[in-house]
């Protein structure tokens, strides 16, 4: 029987079945269950690198060494690994190299929303984009086969919807892959001027080897329904408009969108009267079409803004609008929130407390610039709250040195964080580090990092000593302090910031969330000792809000973390 | 068939991923064509979440939108008058009476809405209000309010118990699966 898989869980399903014997990623949202899923598999060697570019080298050397090889990331994280991925189209590989990239349209969870197909364009790496779960097994498969019958890395693109979607899948049995005998050929892999001028000219003949595969590969599909309207489209976009239009409209599906086929396109549109070109994000499928000289509407339609949905298309194409009947009155939103108990909030709060600059960082406890605690003044990208802050206290003195720190998790610390802190060091700038270490990696769902002590496994693994390290690159100051200890975080903030030197703080907590963390009873209000001062409401803990005129404290969510108690000058939060 | 449309809604850390799972399962063992579209990462912290479970002959989207679902199941009231514009005319609502306070209403900014239910009905929604938390810390946790709601939602569709039962043995981890059973059983006494 079929099996309803999440699009990443039946990618995971046919890299095993291809044969993949090795996998190494970075978490990221929405591409993290991939290599999750691979590594149940005991076949496939699978592990969690420190960052996304360790990821595709390594991945790179096992092709290399003749194995089908994998890593996955975000699209966020492809920005990261291009240095490794646009040489690796050069090189090309030995045994298949596939590498997952997963957009975000909608921004669910991510800080912006590039289109990917950018950087399959500009490394010249050809591209699949699946649709639903059983495409995302058959092209991770597919992937394999393009990728050595071309001699080059495969980019598979995903979003969020094609992700995290579950549809039925076929499962089959492993095809096992020997290792493909390797021979040294410094002219193909060693990438120096002389070599790489002659890899040049071979990207570029494969380029047009794999246009001619393009026109007649079986994933770029035509569906041919008598139409006068033809819709040109790929990824999630051909599922909304599938369901819009139905059988209304002809459809050119392309599961290869890199590189794209030209006489495909020219055949198609020359059947129909009027073509649209439905892709979110960026119009990549429309300025291919209209540097063929294809008249069609794509972009100046649906734009280049978030996700796209069945009704958009309909309202667009059709003029349909369904009948909807809103609620009779206006809605308090519910953002997201750090978790009650989360380590985080101890942290955040001194921080709001003295009105301190945070140069932010990717991760949960981005969330300390929500409401109450507004405590973030910037957030751009995996590590850079160190270097910004560097380069915001260099600019600005002390004025600015006594009043600003950084914070980034272990977690992101581990990915780009430890460059930052070398040029802080090294450079000399007075800056104060907080490191946020609740031992895992957390708004991705709890994966193991280089300092947990565990690996994807969930095996044991070597530690990161995180003090030894910021002592290692030159820190002299750095200290642990526990963010459950609301006055001794206090003291340790104020008193690093004071010192005239660069300092860390490691913020040492478990997340409340790891199974193997304890928690405390949960805490009640003493409602005749209450003043109704909502002095705990300043927290922002989703466990506390106020019933007639007094601090209440949701039992389901406590986790006794007595940041609260110890804030509450009237005693009246106990245990 | 034409595509039914489910929405699963709730506040992040309810447990609607296992509650669409084990929907998802049923109707895959009915024979449908079945998607169900998950969220995961930064909205999961404690935000407004929901998940779509779309069956039918064949599902291509597999996301719902304003006035397209049969059904919404809520964990949470106000998360029930939030997506109820999702409804179709006609459209259901099975809500537990759970609250929640989100973060404007603990800082003061909003006050949480009053007479939800009523309102709901007013807007000519069958809804179905069940206690499920006291339910499911009557099947011994707070946690198995989602299944509770499934016990809720499976008196009303026209499955065999037996298959809600396979549903639960295959996405319930072992040691969890006789609380669960329970909690689902106190869902469908409830109706």
């Amino acid at each position: 029987m079929k099996k309803l898989m999440l699009g990443n869980e039946a990618f995971a399903r046919g890299l095993y079945e291809a044969g993949c014997k090795f996998a190494s990623s970075y978490p990221g949202t929405p591409s993290t269950e991939i290599t999750e899923e691979i590594a149940k598999y005991d076949e496939v060697y699978a592990e969690w690198a420190p960052n996304e570019k360790v990821a595709v080298e390594s991945a790179l050397g096992a092709c290399f060494a003749g194995a089908r090889a994998f890593a996955a990331m975000k699209h966020v994280g492809l920005n990261v690994a291009a240095d490794p991925l646009y040489t690796a189209s050069y090189t090309g590989v030995n045994g298949g190299l596939v590498v997952a990239v997963a957009d975000d349209p909608g921004m669910h969870s991510s800080q912006n929303e590039q289109d990917s197909r950018h950087h399959a364009i500009a490394s010249k790496i050809p591209m699949l984009e699946p649709s639903d779960s059983q495409e995302c097994k058959d092209f991770a498969m597919l992937g394999y086969e393009i990728s050595e019958q071309f001699d080059t890395p495969v980019l598979i693109r995903t979003s969020t919807r094609v992700a995290h979607s579950q549809s039925a899948v076929e499962q089959l049995p492993r095809q096992e892959k020997e290792l493909k005998a390797y021979e040294k050929n410094p002219a193909k892999y060693v990438m120096m001027p002389a070599f790489a001028k002659g890899r040049h000219v071979v990207v570029e003949e494969r380029t047009k080897k794999l246009i001619e595969y393009a026109e007649t590969a079986p994933i770029n599909k035509i569906e041919d329904n008598g139409a006068e309207i033809g819709v040109i489209t790929c990824g999630a976009a051909y599922q909304y408009a599938k369901e819009a239009l139905g059988n209304t409209v002809n459809f050119l599906k392309l599961g290869m969108t890199n590189p794209l086929p030209q006489k495909l396109f020219l055949d198609f549109a020359a059947k129909c009267k009027t073509v649209y070109i439905i892709e979110e994000l960026d119009g990549i499928l429309e300025s291919h079409a209209k540097n063929l000289g294809i008249a069609c509407k794509g972009k100046e339609i649906f734009g280049c803004i978030g996700e796209l949905n069945q009704v958009i298309i309909a309202e667009k194409l059709l003029g349909k609008k369904p009948e909807v009947t809103s609620y009779p009155e206006q809605l308090p939103i519910r953002p997201p929130v750090m978790c009650a108990g989360c380590p985080h909030r101890g942290v955040f709060y001194n921080l709001a407390k003295h009105k301190i600059r945070v140069s932010g960082d990717i991760g949960c406890y981005t969330l300390g610039a929500a409401q109450p605690l507004c405590a973030m003044d910037w957030t751009i990208c995996m590590g850079s709250s160190i270097s910004c802050l560097h380069g915001f206290n260099k600019v600005r003195g002390e004025e600015s040195s006594d009043k600003s720190v950084a914070v980034i998790g272990d977690s992101t610390f581990m990915h780009s964080g430890l460059n930052s802190l070398v040029n802080v060091a090294y450079n000399a700038s007075n800056s104060t580090i907080i490191i946020l270490d609740n031992s895992i990696t957390g708004m991705t769902g709890h994966q193991q990092n280089p300092t947990t002590g565990k690996n994807l496994k969930g095996d044991p693994a070597a530690a990161v000593d995180l003090e030894a390290l910021c002592h290692a690159i030159g820190i002299k100051r750095v200290r642990v302090a526990d963010p459950y200890k609301l006055s001794e975080m206090e003291q340790a903030i104020l008193e690093e910031l004071a010192v005239d030197e660069p300092s860390v703080i490691i913020s040492r907590r478990p997340c409340a969330l790891l199974k193997y963390v304890k928690h405390n009873a949960p805490l009640h209000v003493d409602t005749d000792t209450c003043k109704g001062c909502k002095m705990c409401l300043k927290l922002g803990c989703p466990a506390i809000s106020m019933k007639n005129g007094k601090a209440c404290i949701d039992h389901t969510q406590c986790v006794g973390c007595g940041i609260c108690e110890e804030l509450c000058k009237f005693s009246a939060i106990q245990k | 068939m034409e595509t039914k449309s489910i929405m699963i809604v709730g506040v992040g850390g309810q447990g609607s991923l296992l509650a669409s799972r084990i929907l998802g399962n049923v109707l895959l063992q009915q024979g449908f064509a079945v998607k169900v579209s998950e969220v995961h990462g930064m909205s999961q912290r404690g935000g407004s979440v929901v998940t779509y479970v779309k069956y039918g002959d064949a599902v291509y989207s597999p996301v719902v939108e304003q006035g397209e679902a049969d059904v919404i199941i809520s964990f949470e009231l106000l998360e029930a008058a939030r997506w109820a514009s999702c409804l179709k005319k006609g459209g259901k609502i099975v809500t537990s009476t759970q609250t929640l306070d989100p973060m404007p209403v603990i800082t003061g900014a909003a006050t949480y809405p009053q007479e939800i239910v009523e309102k709901l009905k007013g807007m000519n929604i069958d809804v179905t209000a069940v206690d499920a938390l006291s339910l499911a810390e009557q099947a011994g946790s707070a946690k198995a309010s989602n299944v509770v709601l499934m016990g809720v939602v499976s008196k009303k569709m026209e499955f065999d118990e037996a298959v809600w039962q396979e549903a639960l043995n295959q996405c319930v981890p072992a040691k969890f699966i006789e609380m669960n059973r329970k909690a689902f059983a106190l869902g469908r006494e409830a109706m």
